[in-house]
């Protein structure tokens, strides 16, 4: 089947079988790899991009549903240097083996920008679809934090 | 020594990369023409094979080729051939052949051009199997009549070993015959699945025209997989370059060589195309190796008025359907030697039987061994306080290995580096408010609230180790390091290091110590690793020894370092050697700092080699190979507060308090995040994590929707500090720090709930501490034992 969507600002499309899921298609088709699998049950989160400006498990979702979407992963995330959320996980020490780290801050940059002024445990409540095995989550939470203020200005 | 890059919290240098998505793993490696493997694992725990059928997978769109047991040999040998035990060691094949021993085995593998064709073609191999009866429980399968998963393997029993043989047993029984109070727990380890955030990958590349096979693959040591690797596929070492890119975690699981790859490997060797497989969470459950799976039976001894004077144990501790490269070294050498943990007991004694089951093997998992140890100590120590009617932070008290700067031999045998105990514990009492915390504690009790507190001092052994150590023990392995420091004309640096860091910010610290030794710049050091063509020989990353023993291949190196630039500084000084000063990248006459050579100067004129110091070699490279004398023994006191729903049994965790000691620390923030991800999947043991397995063997905690994770929202936030006591043979007084949290943060949990759950005469529960558990234990007490 034919799919064609925006992915970073930039128009793809390709012609995949219709069982392809938009994860492999980001990273197969485009060769776009810093979206990441880590489960096959929708838990882990290490996939999700901004779809359309929200967040979305990108394993949930087959390619040619995201027909005519606008789609940002992890690599279009920045507008030229590093995004806040990216410069909070760096500063705060909020990654280790950094596998989930591309889900975490796709999903954090839009929970903030949804959400500017959440409390610790509200932060805390809402990572409860993104797993993280390294850092056990005290400096994603953090980094969260930092990040929230900053983007508090109206980024 | 100067405190300008060591020692300093900075950010790390991996994480630009890792944060854009630019960083590689190795599902991320692409390479043309590449095949797609996928495994076709049982979906028994313990049958025979009738026969396999691949005709069907054979015609399936896209597929290559099908390949079953019968076409290769391909045996994964285990690494941990412990003596004095009578352990047997039964093949493992790559695929199974005759039987299959765990839901999981494999039985064939297809190749196709993508990976959805190899799965497709995988679900339609039809093997035929005879269902035999499956044992999961490692005490249960040491009994007669349980199913037997080997022909040679008696009641499946691997290896029993007792620790200092019968006569420290019998020493071990006078000192309970002559104790005042014993008492005694049954505990059962849960099995855990250490769920790295990576799934397991390899991409195998041979080249027919070199004869070189590249094997990209999710491992903790490219080394030990090489030397594996070339025995199981006879690709020799000079031909095979192990790569480990991008690893996303490794907790041990990391560690072996896993059929899987092996067989990626042979399969690229077969079609002449590079091989890549990738495994799904699903796959990663029932085929990645499980951690801890003990069932243990302990008691410990003291005096009415509270020393303690002896620790044993009989343990079952299950090793799986076979035994891992690390795999009988754990519940033995890594476990019963820290029997002591902090404390002057005079004996200890443990009775280990390791069982087959047919269940996913067993493999070192965040602490390995040393959890279990710790939980059983600092579980017994609060059911002797109890016992005693003492406060429990009184009896650990009583009961301290006085501080010692340069070894304390232990009754098991080894003896710790440095010791510093009640310092730590005096610290994280005071942090938690202890005695007022009791006090509110008693208040909260009249008014039906369930507070607890758990309290537990810890040391544990790392930084593995003693080369001489490793041949003693039967660990198939060296434990020494390696350092490269390799200049280029311009002065700039690499640091090849044999440790293969996936998390640990290796590459961050290894240049702090780098640049804080020799006066580099940051910005002009590279640290490389994880890669066997460029790094030298090492043992890679487990065992919380990457800085304390790469670390001090490091130091060694950098000693050597110096000591070469002086010579060349002398010769340019015109000076005696003696008398060169480096310090802060430069080099000069004592007393005569205004005529220095920069250390970037002499590597220049060194490489140039044009006036070279009789018998001094041109270019700028030292090497360092470092065999540590001893193991470095990290330690602490943890504090958890927790409170209990007695309606439900949830248990909240409140606060979680840490003071550790692993020395001097190169990067504070790297050590915190150590800590915090330790702590999380301690934390994970003791209230929501276990694999379950129904009596047919199936893992019904086969997915992500099953296996209970941690989550943010599980924990408060951590409050941390420490103590540095050095470690007085470490040569940068480095101890490891990569487990400490999990071996600690179990029993400290463990030990809160049970102290809330006091009132109510709740006792034991087993782990997970789920809220079903508790509520149920709650209801067993209340209603005198009979729910």
């Amino acid at each position: 089947m034919k799919v064609s969507m925006t992915v970073n600002g930039k128009g793809v499309e390709r012609d995949v079988e219709p069982r392809m899921l938009l994860v492999h298609f980001l990273r197969e088709e485009l060769d776009m790899t810093g979206t990441k699998i880590g489960c096959d049950t929708s838990q882990c989160g290490a996939c999700t991009v901004h779809l359309d400006g929200k967040a979305l498990k990108s394993c949930t979702m087959l390619a040619v549903q995201a027909d005519g979407a606008d789609i940002t992963t992890i690599e279009g995330l920045a507008n030229g240097d590093l995004h806040v959320m990216q410069e909070s996980f760096w500063e705060n020490h909020g990654l280790q083996c950094g596998y989930c780290t591309p889900g975490m801050i796709m999903s954090t940059t839009a929970l903030v920008q949804d959400n500017p002024n959440m409390s610790e445990g509200e932060i805390r409540h809402q990572l409860e679809g993104n797993l993280c095995r390294c850092t056990g989550y005290h400096n994603i939470v953090k980094a969260v934090q930092q990040a929230s203020e900053k983007m508090g200005g109206g980024d | 020594m100067s405190t300008r890059m060591f020692g300093s919290g900075i950010k790390r240098r991996e994480d630009p990369r890792l944060i854009t998505g630019k960083a590689k793993y190795t599902d991320d490696i692409k390479l043309p023409g590449t095949l797609h493997m996928a495994v076709v694992r049982s979906p028994h725990a313990h049958a025979n094979i009738k026969g396999i059928d691949t005709s069907a997978a054979e015609a399936m769109p896209g597929v290559v080729a099908v390949y079953t047991g019968e076409a290769m040999n391909l045996p994964i040998p285990t690494g941990a051939l412990i003596p004095d035990c009578n352990l047997i060691t039964p093949e493992h094949p790559s695929l199974a052949k005759e039987k299959v021993r765990y839901v999981g085995d494999g039985v064939a593998i297809v190749l196709a051009e993508n990976r959805y064709q190899a799965q497709d073609a995988a679900d339609v191999v039809k093997v035929d199997y005879e269902v035999l009866g499956a044992i999961i429980n490692p005490e249960d399968a040491t009994k007669d009549g349980a199913p037997q998963l080997f022909d040679d393997v008696p009641n499946n029993v691997a290896f029993r070993w007792l620790m200092g043989g019968a006569e420290n047993q019998e020493a071990s029984n006078k000192v309970f015959e002559a104790a005042d109070v014993v008492v005694k727990e049954r505990i059962v380890q849960q099995r855990l699945q250490p769920t790295t955030m990576e799934p397991r990958a390899a991409l195998a590349q041979w080249n027919a025209a070199t004869e070189e096979m590249t094997l990209w693959v999710t491992t903790q040591n490219p080394h030990i997989h090489r030397v594996l690797l070339s025995g199981i596929i006879g690709v020799p070492e000079h031909k095979l370059r192990i790569i480990a890119p991008e690893v996303g975690g490794g907790f041990g699981a990391k560690i072996d060589l896993y059929p899987d790859e092996a067989l990626a490997c042979w399969a690229s060797l077969q079609t002449g195309r590079p091989v890549k497989w990738t495994e799904t969470r699903s796959e990663n459950y029932v085929a990645m190796t499980h951690g801890r799976d003990h069932v243990e039976y302990v008691e410990l001894a003291a005096t009415k008025d509270g020393k303690v004077t002896g620790i044993r144990s009989t343990v079952y501790a299950g090793m799986g359907a076979y035994l891992t490269t690390f795999g009988a070294g754990i519940p033995t050498i890594l476990h019963a030697l820290i029997y002591c943990g902090v404390y002057a007991f005079e004996n200890a004694f443990a009775d280990v039987i390791g069982a087959f089951t047919s269940a996913t093997p067993v493999e070192a998992y965040r602490g390995a061994g040393r959890p279990e140890a710790t939980f059983l100590v600092e579980r017994l120590m609060d059911k002797m306080a109890n016992a005693l009617d003492m406060d429990p932070t009184e009896l650990r008290r009583k009961n301290l290995i006085p501080k010692f700067e340069d070894g304390y031999a232990a009754p098991t045998g080894v003896t710790y580096d440095s010791g510093d105990y009640e310092p730590a514990l005096d610290k994280v009492l005071e942090m938690a408010g202890y005695s007022d915390f009791r006090k509110e504690q008693e208040e909260a009790r009249k008014n039906g609230k369930y507070l607890g507190i758990g309290v537990t001092t810890y040391t544990e052994i790392c930084g593995l180790g003693p080369s001489e150590v490793n041949g003693a023990i039967g660990f198939q392995a060296g434990g020494w390091e390696s350092s490269i420091i390799r200049m280029s004309p311009t002065g700039k640096a690499q640091v090849l290091i044999g440790v293969s860091p996936h998390g640990q910010g290796g590459a961050t610290s290894f240049a702090q110590i780098f640049s804080d030794g020799t006066g580099i710049p940051m910005d002009d050091i590279e640290v490389v690793h994880g890669d066997t063509n460029t790094t030298p020989m090492g043992w890679g990353t487990y065992g919380s020894r990457n800085a304390a023993v790469g670390g001090a291949a490091l130091a060694g190196a950098i000693t050597k370092f110096k000591d070469k630039a002086k010579v060349m500084a002398a010769h340019m000084l015109e000076a005696a050697v003696e008398d060169i000063e480096y310090e802060d990248g430069q080099l000069y006459v004592k007393g005569s700092p205004d005529n220095a050579k920069a250390i970037q100067e002499i590597v220049l004129m060194s490489h140039l080699g044009w006036d070279m110091p009789a018998g001094a070699e041109p270019s700028f490279e030292v090497s360092n190979f470092y065999n540590p004398p001893n193991f470095v023994y990290p330690f602490g006191a943890h504090i958890a507060i927790v409170e209990i729903d007695a309606e439900t049994g949830t248990v909240e965790l409140k606060r979680y308090l840490a003071v550790d000691d692993c020395g001097h620390q190169i990067n504070p923030m790297i050590v915190a995040g150590q800590i915090h991800g330790g702590l999380a999947q301690g934390i994970g043991q003791a209230l929501c994590e276990g694999s379950i397995y129904d009596d047919n063997g199936q893992l019904l905690t086969g997915s992500m929707m099953d296996y209970a994770v941690p989550r943010a929202d599980m924990f408060p936030n951590f409050e941390l500090d420490h103590t540095v006591t050095p470690s007085p043979h470490q040569p940068l007084g480095i101890k490891g720090v990569g487990e400490t949290g999990t071996i600690a943060s179990t029993p400290t949990v463990y030990n809160a709930v049970m102290d809330a759950l006091k009132p109510l005469s709740v006792e034991s529960v087993d782990m997970p501490l789920t809220p079903y558990r508790v509520w149920e234990a709650i209801q067993n007490a209340s209603n005198g034992g009979s729910a």
